[in-house]
This record gives structure tokens, C-alpha cells and sequence, in this order.
């Protein structure tokens, strides 16, 4: 297989993290009044870090408004950021001075899948030409763009004599959902985001994407960003997971750390809310009362004292730093850091 | 103790040996020039007072159509025939008053999306007032001393403030709460939920069943719980029902079905939904997807995408068989009790 589009060369080496984020932030302000000056800021994403290493798939959970969209679209550089830096395989995103990435360079290299399968793909288009569109705008020709499109069908599932042609309206859920996957393959990316893309399928389709998204990232050697409310699934695609409360990282680690050994009193919540399918083990207290503050203003210090149960003075008056817990896991609570003031903070840390 | 509470159920004595819900061979189908849609293809069902029952199913499977039947919410061009009986009347031949009195009286029913189901140029506290004054003839004082009663009994913290507050002012979950308390209004002895969770926050989607399954066990009421979430269905449900193809293929209490399903369908189900630690294993799959409902299936609908399936279940339409009492599955494969 000759392609004009060979996929990109790993610059910084296997020990280089994939995508490096820096104190990302994201405000959106509200406008209001007479003159439409700034009445609020709606802090959606505000100093986010992390880093996303070769070939591992990274999960994201959090609650609505806690800004993982948010950070999926920034990556994604669908919106602009406020302050913050990303870093690409070595590369700084966007700089326009020697060793950047040009923006089009960047976004060859990482593409996305949205939730809903069927606004995200131009109704007018026949699948294969969704497909082909983004390799011609890239410099490959019709003809070459249009076999790949097919290759690409044939490797999510769907048999390009009899899909190719056909338009988005005439595909079920999981179909299209496999044409967008397709789509995001087309460029040879090195980084896939996936902003829940199984959200919407039905149970037993959802599982045969699922397997798809595993079976695709063994081929072609992906590395995947995937954003999920569904805890179970980010359970069984993801490496490392990060979990997010109003726009900020309150813990991150290895999966079997955040899910064995939560650190954070908001992951053990999240995690205690999942529904048990035995109705034996069947729950009579709810983890958490009340809902997600809103981001427009958030709590002081900690964002999430006012719901949780062990919060203390210091946790209104200082916001958490991260406290490190050994082999990557790490969560932003005043009880993980010996000495930060917290009663409980020693014998957690113990 | 809530005043509520205190006011006997209607009939509540009488309906230990009747099932409160009796749904007899109901065939609903969309007939439009075009098309004609199978959704729901002779369904049974009983729900007994004060019994949860949880419907299952994926989109299509004629879930919702069935509850909006029990509700007579179908439109004009759906051909609904088969017999449905709630606390010992006919609904199928209920005039437009008895409707009237029936809807919001007897039954009430709560949906996915309360931002849709609210009105939002009245308060919370004049939606459940207004309830209570058609309903029981009440005056609009006692309607809103009703209304901060239910608002208090669906916790929604400092419900003297919220009775004034319009549905946006709401979060998702409170908002949710407040619909539950203009269902509740009249004291339902059905009610009757549409995915009530679905759109909801994880750590927000356990307190509202916890609050259902609570208010359920208080007001003794009838739920049949429509959900596509299994997970949901474990939570909350003493029965499941589980549909296919607009019908039900399997049904039986909650901690057996969920144990060991009998028919192949909620078999898969299960092993498709991920739970607990699988990773790395490869999820079993369900190939292919649901038939197209404008031919009424004449066969097992699910033959297509059984990994059991013989010749057999190609040509006939399997009967519900009970191998064990109070459970039923349409399978061929399962042994005619």
C-alpha cells in the first residue's frame, strides 16, 4: 500500500510523553446588561496538567460541567486557550517560532470522535466522501483518498460494496458511530480523542464498538484520550484515569490505583455510585448529597468541601496541591498530604 | 411523619390478590400511507400493588410505547388493541373524562427529561398546586400547602424558597425531584417512570432512585420502571421484564434474572455490559441488530442474532414457557415447565 500520506515519525522517543498539557485554562464569560459588558466567568477548565504517554489510553470521568469536554475541545485546539501550554512529542502546538507544530500539522496527528454520531458527520455526504474529505484537503488525490475510505470501512466492521455510498441517515447509531471511528483514522493519527462515543449506543452495540476501539489501537498503534461519565467502561479501556470536578484534576493515576485504592473522598463518591446489578448488595445511602456546584462560582479553597463529608477549615481556606502517592497516583485532598493541617490527613497517608 | 403519608390508600386492601396492573395480549401498531410499525407485539404483564417492576430494553423494543398505552398517550394513527386493567378499571375503555380523572389520579408518570415535562412559565409550587385543585377539587391555599409538602417529601432542600422558583432555575437533579413531586401530587397508586435517571449525573442518578425506591416503599405504589441500564434495573426492581422486538421475552424477580438469565437475549445482554474489572478480556458481543419492526416477525425475532439458534426457531413464534413459577422466558431451548 503506497500512500502520499505516510504516517508521522515519533520525534521524541518512547520515554516522551505523547501530548504534555500545562496549566490549561479555559474561562467563558457570560455577557450581560446594556452594553454587553462581563457580568460572570464561567471557569471551565482551569489549570488542568497532565501528560498523555505513547500508546496508552488515558480515561477522563467526571460529572456534567466539570469540564472534560472542555479539555477534550482544547486538545483538540477546536477552541482557543486562555493561558496554559501543550506540549506535542516534544513540540510546542501552535508556536509559530522554530520547533513549533503548525496547527494543521498538529491536527493530522490527533483527531477526534463525538458523542453524537450523527451531527458530527455532513448529511449530505456519502460516508465515503466524509471519509476521503479530510486526506484531499491534505493533498491526496480523489482517487487514492476514495480507496482508503474503502479500506478504512472494511477495518470498522462495515463492507464498503454495500456502505460506501450510502448517506448517514440510512445507518443505525453503532454504524455511524463506526463511520466517524473510520473518519478519524483517515489522517494516520497518532492520537485518537473519543468524547463519548458509546454514550448513545444501545448496550450490545456498545460493546462491539467497544472491542472495535481495542482491536483498532493494537493495528494501528494508537494512543487514545477517552472521555467517558460511564465509570465501568473507562474501567476497561483505560490505562491511567483522571478524574475531574469543576474544572480541575482532583486525582489521576494508574486505573487499578484509582479503582482499588481511591485516594480522593470524590472518586470513592463517583465510584460508589455506580448501580450494582446485584440487588443483593443493593445500597440505602446515597454517597453524596445535592448536586455539582455550578462553575460560574466556585467554593473557595477545595472545590469539592461542600459536598464532602471530611471537609475542615483549611479545606475553605487553601485549595489542595496534588500530593504524590507513588507510581503516578495522585490526588488534589488535604487528607493525602501529611502536615497540610487536615485531622485525618496522617492517617490516610498511612 | 409527613401528612401525606398518613392518608390511607384507595382500595389498598383489596389489591393483595389482584395484580394492580393487568396488560392482556396488547398489540400496538403505527399505521401511517407509508409504513406500519409492529412496536409492540402481544405483551402480558401484571404489576402487583406496591410491586416495582422494571421494563428493559434497547431503543425500539417497544418499552415506552407499552407505558404510554397504560396512559391511553398514544396518538390518533396507533392501532392499540389487547386489554389493560388498572385498579380494577378498564383503560382501554375510558371515555375522555374518565381519562381526565385517570391520568394524574390514578396514574401518574414521570419522563427522562423534567426540563420537557415541566412548564416553564409557571413555578414548581403552581405546577403541583394545580394538580391537587383539579384533581381533589382543593382551593388554591391548600393546593400550595400541598405543594411545599411534597417538595419537602422529595427532600429538595429549603422547598419554601423552591415553591417559587421556574423549572430553570433548577439543577438537573432537583428539577428531576420536582417533577417526581408533581407525579406524586395526587397520590398515585401507579406511577409509572420513563427513564427517569438516564440523563442524570452518576453521584445525582443514585440519590434519585434511592428517593423513588423510599417514596415507593412509604406510599405503597405500583412503579413500573422503564430503563435500558441494568445496573438501574438492579437497584431498583423487585420483577424485570425484558423486551425484544415489542415483545417480552423473558420475565422473572430481579436477583434470579440478573443471577441467570433463561432466555439468550438478557444472556447477552449481560455478558455485553461492562462490569466490575474486564479488562483486557474481549467483550462477548451481540452480532447484528434489531429487526426492523415493519413486518409483524412471525418467528423468534432474535433467531437472527442467536448463537443457539436452530432451524426450528427460524419458523416458530416460541410461547411463553414457565419452568419455574414466576419466571418465563419465549425460548424454544427452554424447558416447558
Amino acid at each position: 500500500m503506497t500512500l502520499s500520506l505516510s504516517p508521522a515519525e515519533d520525534r521524541g522517543g518512547p520515554a516522551q510523553p505523547l501530548l504534555l498539557l500545562k496549566d490549561l485554562k479555559k474561562h467563558f464569560p457570560i455577557k450581560g446588561g446594556l452594553f454587553g459588558k462581563t457580568v460572570a466567568t464561567v471557569r471551565a477548565v482551569d489549570g488542568v496538567s497532565f501528560a498523555v504517554q505513547k500508546g496508552e489510553t488515558l480515561g477522563i470521568v467526571g460529572e456534567s460541567g466539570c469540564g472534560k469536554s472542555t479539555t477534550a475541545r482544547l486538545l483538540m485546539q477546536l477552541i482557543s486557550l486562555d493561558a496554559g501550554e501543550m506540549v506535542f512529542d516534544g513540540e510546542g502546538v501552535g508556536e509559530k517560532t522554530a520547533g513549533g507544530l503548525a496547527l494543521k500539522d498538529y491536527r493530522r496527528q490527533v483527531q477526534m470522535v463525538f458523542q453524537d454520531s450523527y451531527a458530527s458527520l455532513n448529511p449530505r455526504l456519502p460516508i465515503e466522501d466524509s471519509l476521503a474529505f479530510a486526506p484531499k484537503v491534505h493533498g491526496v488525490s480523489d482517487a487514492e483518498a476514495r480507496s482508503r475510505a474503502r479500506e478504512l470501512l472494511a477495518a470498522v466492521g462495515l463492507a464498503p460494496g454495500i456502505y460506501a455510498r450510502r448517506y448517514p441517515h440510512e445507518l443505525s447509531g453503532g454504524q455511524r458511530q463506526r463511520v466517524n471511528i473510520a473518519r478519524a483514522l483517515a489522517l494516520q493519527p497518532r492520537l485518537v480523542l473519543l468524547d463519548e462515543p458509546v454514550s448513545a449506543l444501545d448496550k450490545s452495540v456498545e460493546a462491539q464498538v467497544l472491542n472495535l476501539l481495542v482491536e483498532l489501537k493494537e493495528r494501528f498503534g494508537l494512543t487514545y484520550v477517552f472521555i467517558s461519565h460511564d465509570l465501568n467502561v473507562v474501567q476497561y479501556l483505560s490505562d491511567r484515569v483522571l478524574v475531574m470536578y469543576l474544572g480541575q484534576v482532583v486525582e489521576q493515576g494508574p486505573v487499578d490505583a484509582i479503582y482499588d485504592r481511591p485516594a480522593h473522598p470524590y472518586t470513592r463518591a463517583l465510584l460508589a455510585s455506580r448501580p450494582s446489578m446485584d440487588p443483593a448488595k443493593r445500597r440505602t445511602e446515597a454517597p453524596l448529597t445535592g448536586d455539582p456546584p455550578n462553575p460560574i462560582n466556585p467554593p473557595s479553597g477545595c472545590r469539592f468541601r461542600t459536598r464532602c463529608p471530611f471537609a475542615e477549615l483549611v479545606c475553605e481556606t487553601q485549595a489542595p496541591a496534588a500530593a504524590q502517592l507513588g507510581g503516578g497516583h495522585e490526588a488534589a485532598c488535604h487528607m493525602a498530604r501529611p502536615g497540610s493541617g487536615h485531622s485525618q490527613a496522617a492517617r490516610v497517608a498511612a | 411523619m409527613n401528612a401525606i403519608m398518613d392518608k390511607p390508600i384507595l382500595g389498598g386492601t383489596a389489591s393483595a390478590k389482584q395484580p394492580l396492573v393487568i396488560i392482556r395480549d396488547l398489540n400496538v401498531a403505527f399505521v401511517t400511507r407509508d409504513r406500519t410499525v409492529h412496536a409492540v407485539n402481544g405483551v402480558d404483564l401484571d404489576v402487583g400493588a406496591g410491586e416495582v417492576l422494571c421494563i428493559l430494553g434497547e431503543s425500539g423494543s417497544g418499552k415506552s410505547v407499552t407505558m404510554r398505552a397504560l396512559m391511553r398517550l398514544l396518538p390518533r394513527f396507533a392501532r392499540v388493541s389487547g386489554r389493560i386493567e388498572v385498579a380494577g378499571q378498564d383503560v382501554m375503555a375510558m371515555e375522555e373524562r374518565g381519562l381526565q380523572r385517570f391520568r394524574g389520579g390514578d396514574v401518574a408518570m414521570i419522563f427522562q427529561e423534567p426540563m420537557l415535562a415541566l412548564d416553564p412559565v409557571f413555578t414548581v409550587g403552581r405546577q403541583i398546586a394545580e394538580a391537587v385543585q383539579r384533581h381533589e377539587g382543593a382551593s388554591r391555599s391548600a393546593g400550595m400547602a400541598r405543594a411545599l409538602e411534597l417538595l419537602e417529601l422529595v427532600q429538595i432542600p429549603s422547598a419554601k424558597r423552591r415553591l417559587d422558583a421556574y423549572p430553570h432555575e433548577l439543577s438537573g437533579g432537583l428539577r428531576q425531584r420536582a417533577m417526581i413531586a408533581v407525579a406524586l401530587a395526587c397520590k398515585p397508586k401507579l406511577l409509572l417512570a420513563d427513564e427517569p435517571t438516564t440523563a442524570l449525573d452518576a453521584t445525582v442518578q443514585i440519590q434519585v432512585l434511592l428517593l423513588l425506591r423510599q417514596l415507593q416503599e412509604q406510599m405503597g405504589m405500583g412503579v413500573i420502571f422503564v430503563t435500558h441500564d441494568l445496573g438501574v434495573a438492579g437497584e431498583i426492581a423487585d420483577k424485570v421484564a425484558v423486551m425484544y422486538a415489542g415483545r417480552v421475552v423473558e420475565e422473572g424477580p430481579v436477583g434470579a434474572l440478573m443471577a441467570g438469565p433463561l432466555h439468550p437475549y438478557p444472556r447477552g445482554l449481560l455478558g455485553a455490559t461492562v462490569h466490575g474489572n474486564m479488562r483486557g478480556q474481549k467483550l462477548t458481543t451481540i452480532p447484528g441488530a434489531p429487526p426492523s419492526l415493519e413486518t409483524l416477525p412471525t418467528a423468534c425475532a432474535f433467531a437472527p442474532r442467536c448463537a443457539e439458534a436452530e432451524p426450528a426457531c427460524q419458523t416458530t413464534l416460541p410461547e411463553a414457557r414457565r419452568p419455574v413459577p414466576g419466571r418465563m422466558a419465549r425460548c424454544l431451548k427452554v424447558a416447558a415447565g
